[in-house]
């Protein structure tokens, strides 16, 4: 196909679907030529789904799920935006706070289980709260950057017009990092989304990754595992596309020309 | 005419704004760099004054010390008999078009400044300066969907909405292709001669400033002096081919000491 032509609309979708079917088909037959036992085909993974969703269980844990990450990463964003952005402003308390943040960085929210089961013992809390971890660093980090590649003509012009400090920030600051800030809540969504399924195999009895373990350790229901695996990455994309939306409000386009 | 009166003597002694002695030394990784070396300056109310000189030579930081975002190492800048300490409303510094907000319209701009107005003079202030700058019909267009010349517009008008009695210019039209920067010329004139601010404008082009300006002030190479202060004593609209254009022109440009002919 030229790259150079306009693909029609029916190009859009045509390779992405034929992509797919062809996955599912080799996902398929593969099951089949190998006569496996134990990996289901994508015909038991969409039965699986249709037996949890008459049980009433699907919905239920694709409710808890959402729920613990909304609260988690409702949480980091409350948190994380605030301490960001004044980090960001005041790059002297950024040098003190800095080297304890990159130290706590890298670590793996699913460390940090063993110390929330002490601190908040095994529970929602626990899973929200390892969620609340994976989320919280990204937003930070990209709140900072964002503040501090603020162009100064910005703020100049902002304090020429006689703006107080708070009235910069609010006004010329904040506006101006947003689109940076968007991109670091997308990423650390999409964390938050992974870590959940951690966190619920470890924390709670219920929700999408307690399903996939659950399903595993009671009668090895691989079929069920399957299915609640194809439902996270459902969501998951379902959400990204959510997000990626907050792009065409007006006021942050600008931030994300070079983007297609 | 001798450089030594020219340079120092006072032009009005109710200047608008007076530089006086102003010295600027940058310290960058131990190193320090004198940028401006001594520089005096007078600036009557209503004047259209150019700074030219060549590029890298302290133009753009001297307007920032006059603007108050830098503070000088050496000397002071009064405005109206006042030391200049920090950015002001009253005095509106205008940068190239990179300074319009690219999250607020065209409305949203010029209203920024307007904060502390009732909202129906902030309606009738947008209004007025949409329309003197010639955005009409782009009021909720975002900086994106403008072109250079208009974002420029716009910039202006957000610095003249707030009414300023100084717009400090920093190569406002540098970016701007050469017929656009033609015009916008031609609209700033028309838009002095109605609201009658006082006017620095920092330029690296000779034939800008002495189409523009009432004085020319030429600065030399770094550190920075001024050299000579040149009045342009032919009456607006002016004509670019007249002698006495192109003589004002050739001495500014002998003074920077480009010759004639490329």
């Amino acid at each position: 196909m030229n790259s150079l032509a306009e693909s029609g609309k029916w190009e859009k979708f045509f390779w992405p679907v034929l992509a797919s079917a062809v996955f599912l088909a080799l996902w398929h037959y593969s099951v089949v030529w190998t006569d496996t036992k134990v990996f289901p085909s994508p015909l038991a993974v969409e039965k699986g789904i249709a037996e949890l969703s008459r049980k009433g269980i699907l919905w239920a844990y694709i409710g808890d799920s959402l729920r613990r990450v909304a609260l988690g990463f409702g949480a980091a964003a409350v948190v994380g935006i605030p301490l960001g952005l004044t980090l960001g402003w005041y790059p002297a308390a950024n040098q003190v706070v800095n080297p304890v943040m990159q130290m706590l960085r890298p670590i793996s929210p699913i460390a940090w289980i063993p110390v929330s089961i002490i601190l908040f013992g095994v529970g929602d809390t626990t899973a929200v709260f390892l969620i609340f971890l994976a989320a919280f660093f990204p937003i930070v980090v990209a709140c900072i950057s964002g503040v501090s590649n603020v162009p100064s003509i910005f703020r100049r012009a902002g304090r020429n017009f006689g703006l107080t400090a708070p009235q910069l920030l609010a006004r010329v600051v904040f506006p101006a990092a947003l689109p940076q800030i968007i991109v670091g809540l997308r990423i650390a969504l999409g964390i938050a989304w992974l870590v959940m399924v951690a966190a619920e195999m470890i924390a709670v009895d219920s929700g999408l990754g307690y399903l996939v373990i659950d399903s595993r350790n009671s009668g090895k229901r691989y079929d069920l595992v399957v299915a609640a695996m194809v439902m996270i990455g459902v969501i998951g994309l379902a959400l990204d596309l959510c997000f990626r939306r907050l792009r065409n409000i007006k006021s942050v386009r600008w931030g994300f020309r070079d983007e297609s | 005419m001798s450089l030594a009166e020219t340079v120092n003597t006072p032009r009005s002694l109710n200047a608008k704004l007076s530089a006086q002695h102003i010295h600027m030394v940058f310290t960058r990784d131990g190193k320090s760099t004198a940028v401006l070396n001594d520089v005096s300056l007078e600036v009557g109310k209503g004047e259209f004054l150019c700074i030219v000189g060549p590029s890298g030579c302290g133009k753009s930081t001297l307007l920032s010390t006059m603007a108050g975002f830098l503070s000088p190492t050496g000397g002071e800048v009064r405005i109206d008999g006042q030391v200049v300490s920090g950015p002001d409303p009253r005095r509106i510094f205008v940068f190239q078009e990179r300074g319009v907000f690219p999250w607020l319209t065209v409305e949203g701009n010029i209203e920024f400044g307007l904060f502390k107005l009732p909202r129906a003079e902030r309606q009738r202030r947008i209004a007025h300066y949409v329309k003197m700058v010639g955005l009409g019909g782009f009021e909720k267009a975002y900086p994106a969907e403008l072109s250079g010349g208009m974002k420029q517009r716009l910039e202006v008008a957000r610095a003249l909405a707030v009414n300023p009695d100084m717009l400090l210019l920093d190569e406002p039209f540098g970016a701007l292709d050469s017929i656009t920067r033609m015009i916008m010329r031609g609209e700033l004139l028309r838009i002095w001669e109605a609201e009658r601010n006082t006017i620095i404008f920092v330029t690296h082009d000779i034939d800008e400033a002495v189409q523009l300006a009432d004085r020319v002030a030429v600065m030399s190479g770094r550190p920075a002096k001024i050299q000579q202060i040149v009045d342009i004593d032919i009456p607006h609209p002016r004509d670019i081919s007249a002698p006495r254009y192109l003589e004002l022109r050739n001495g500014i440009l002998e003074q920077i000491g480009l010759a004639h002919k490329i």
